[in-house]
């Protein structure tokens, strides 16, 4: 991998310039939560001044720009018996997300895995990802924050660059072709033993910084022997079914289809819309019969498909332990609660 | 200074490296979402429930290029109702054209059966695993369906007509609550007159013209002598079947990785992107519908 450092002065000049030739987005604080602290998340902006660098965490996950909740997947003209079906595979302008982080990114690469790299790979989702140049940046571990548990907090790649702050400058991990070449047109500084240094001393600091995880040794054979434990029912208790841990999770991407027509039966359109696996009619079938039909079954799947099936699948769990779905479940279950109670 | 993305055509670029156009397509970006035009040419209707619906696809080369293993399944687009996903109930070898037994139960099916001869549909697929039908060569092979499940399995009794040669003894089995919900009735005379197909069909609920088999389909394991060390096994029915029947059979002495089970979800693409077939992680449009019953087992949840 190539390093670099560049100036903050110098970087943030680099940043005016994206910003004047592309569709930037970047942190900005969008509102203020029921303790009056500010929620930040990604926002078009068109001046640099607008960027909030003091943003701790995005509220939501980037998966809107790749997966976004709604879309219209195909339409339909109908004329009389026949029908012309028209595709609309997004072919937007490329854009610039800046301020990821490591889950975020690693998150990314995990829905690469499911909707580019394997069979059948989504269009809609290849099209936006080829077309997002990633900025990544370093984050301060929060408490609900558990990505070193399951090795998100770093990033080997998914992004074009990545920022390390170390005080007056920042280091540059060097991802992409393109972000090589557009950083040779600004002044950056090969990295030097001082510099080499730092960058290992504030990693070493923010791994001590780290206070929730889960323990994943053995959690797919784990859970396999707990599959009928009465803590799942427990949980299911609590669970409400709202669907608010998969509105906030950068790797859910299950959906259903909805086809709408007009009141004159010549218009159709095919919408995508995200779904959640707690939600009740998830796995329901034509003539009522449901292959889940309880909460605790549909949360004990939610856990089986992210720490489970995905693992024995791809070698990896599809939670970047981000944490956000347990500060927004309105139950206030959490994945490291969950975790450990079935590992007792 | 300029530091403009430039746009990168992806379609394009796959377009380059992928020959394109195809039904069976697993790589092609372009025709992820294409459904091809296909007309309802012939109705027949089974049961006051179930009709038989013959389609085709329009375009010559697309018809020509379209093929499907026994025990696929495909997507069938109702523009502007929805797309829902069915198992192909007609002989592979026929090109071009699938038979669709189809129950009228939900928003898109009970549209279709007010669907008249010569309108126009989508077609997206062949998707999914087929029974391994070359595997049982030499075998004896027990074809076993409960209710609707005959639809899955007819066209796995079309091969082993077709390839009679190919198999040792066929063991055609059906059961159904009620003597009115047997499908394919006028196809029996048939099969029963095959060389070396035997077929057995029992009903749960008798009515006064029903003279043949009343129990369930299990109970016709006690009038049939099988070769166990030889013999694989389909079974299609309603989830509660499966473990009934393939319990039976592995107590008979056949392994659960000779028999084979087709799994029903629901699913709203049939490409393992919407995530809703999922049984742990193995999506059923992927690793399924059709599935050994040895991997089954290990899936939690599936039956």
């Amino acid at each position: 991998m190539i390093f670099k450092t560049i100036d903050k002065k110098d970087f943030n000049k680099f940043l005016e310039i994206l910003i004047e030739n592309n569709s930037f987005f970047a942190p900005q604080k969008i509102a203020k939560d029921k303790n009056n602290k500010p929620i930040y998340d990604l926002r078009l902006v068109n001046d640099f001044k607008e960027i909030d660098f003091n943003y701790d965490i995005l509220k939501y996950p980037p998966r809107r720009f790749f997966l976004p909740y709604r879309e219209a997947i195909s339409s339909f003209e109908i004329k009389n018996s026949s029908w012309q079906q028209n595709i609309n595979y997004e072919t937007k302008v490329p854009r610039i997300l800046l301020g990821l982080h490591p889950c975020d990114i690693n998150s990314l690469n995990k829905l690469d895995k499911v909707l580019m790299l394997g069979d059948y790979p989504s269009p809609y989702y290849t099209i936006r990802r080829k077309n997002t140049f990633i900025i990544g940046m370093d984050c301060d571990p929060k408490p609900f924050c558990f990505c070193r548990s399951v090795g998100t907090h770093t990033v080997q790649h998914g992004c074009d660059m990545f920022l390390i702050d170390i005080g007056d400058r920042y280091f540059i991990e060097i991802f992409s072709n393109v972000a090589f070449d557009f950083l040779k047109k600004v002044t950056t500084k090969d990295i030097t033993k001082k510099d080499d240094d730092e960058y290992k001393r504030i990693r070493r600091l923010k791994a001590e910084k780290f206070t929730a995880k889960i323990d994943v040794t053995d959690l797919t054979k784990i859970l396999d022997m707990e599959f009928q434990s009465d803590v799942w029912k427990e949980w299911g208790d609590k669970c409400l079914g709202c669907g608010s841990c998969a509105r906030v999770c950068p790797t859910c991407y299950c959906y259903g289809i909805e086809e709408k027509i007009d009141l004159k039966f010549q218009q159709a359109e095919k919408l995508k819309i995200l779904h959640a696996c707690t939600l009740i009619d998830f796995a329901e079938v034509a003539g009522g019969f449901n292959f889940r039909p309880e909460r605790h079954i549909r949360l004990k799947y939610r856990y089986y498909h992210k720490h489970r099936g995905f693992v024995e699948a791809y070698e990896e769990s599809l939670c970047v332990g981000c944490g956000r779905c347990g500060e927004a479940c309105l139950a206030g279950i959490t994945v490291p609660e969950v975790i450990s109670s079935i590992r007792e | 200074m300029d530091l403009s993305l430039k746009y990168q055509d992806v379609l394009s670029d796959n377009k380059k490296i992928k020959t394109g156009g195809r039904l069976n397509r697993k790589t092609d970006l372009g025709n992820f979402e294409k459904t091809y035009k296909s007309e309802i040419t012939g109705i027949i209707e089974l049961t006051p429930l179930e009709k038989l619906f013959q389609i085709q696809i329009i375009d010559q080369d697309e018809r020509e290029r379209f093929s499907f293993k026994p025990g696929q399944f495909l997507m069938l687009e109702v523009p502007g109702f929805g797309e829902i996903p069915l198992s192909i109930s007609s002989s592979p070898s026929r090109r071009g054209v699938v038979e669709l037994c189809i129950r009228k139960q939900g928003r898109v099916t009970k549209f279709l059966h007010k669907m008249q001869r010569g309108a126009s549909v989508g077609i997206k697929g062949p998707f999914g695993t087929h029974f391994p039908m070359e595997k049982f060569a030499n075998a004896n092979v027990l074809l076993i369906a409960g209710g609707l499940g005959l639809a899955a399995l007819r066209s796995a009794i079309y091969y082993v007509e077709e390839n009679r040669n190919m198999f040792k003894d066929i063991f055609i089995m059906y059961g159904t609550n009620d003597p009115n919900q047997m499908l394919f009735t006028y196809q029996y005379e048939t099969w029963k007159k095959t060389d070396g197909i035997k077929l057995f069909t029992i009903v749960q609920n008798p009515d006064k013209k029903w003279s043949g088999r009343v129990g369930l389909i299990t109970d016709l394991f006690n009038e049939i002598v099988i070769d166990t060390s030889n013999t694989h096994a389909i079974v299609c029915g309603p989830p509660v079947m499966f473990k009934f029947v393939c319990n039976k059979l592995n107590d008979l002495g056949i392994p659960m990785e000779n028999m084979f089970v087709s799994l029903e979800r629901r699913m709203h693409c049939g490409m393992g992107k919407c995530c809703r077939c999922n049984v742990g992680s193995t999506y059923t449009c992927l690793s399924g519908p059709v599935f050994d019953y040895w991997t089954v087992m290990n899936l939690k949840e599936a039956i």
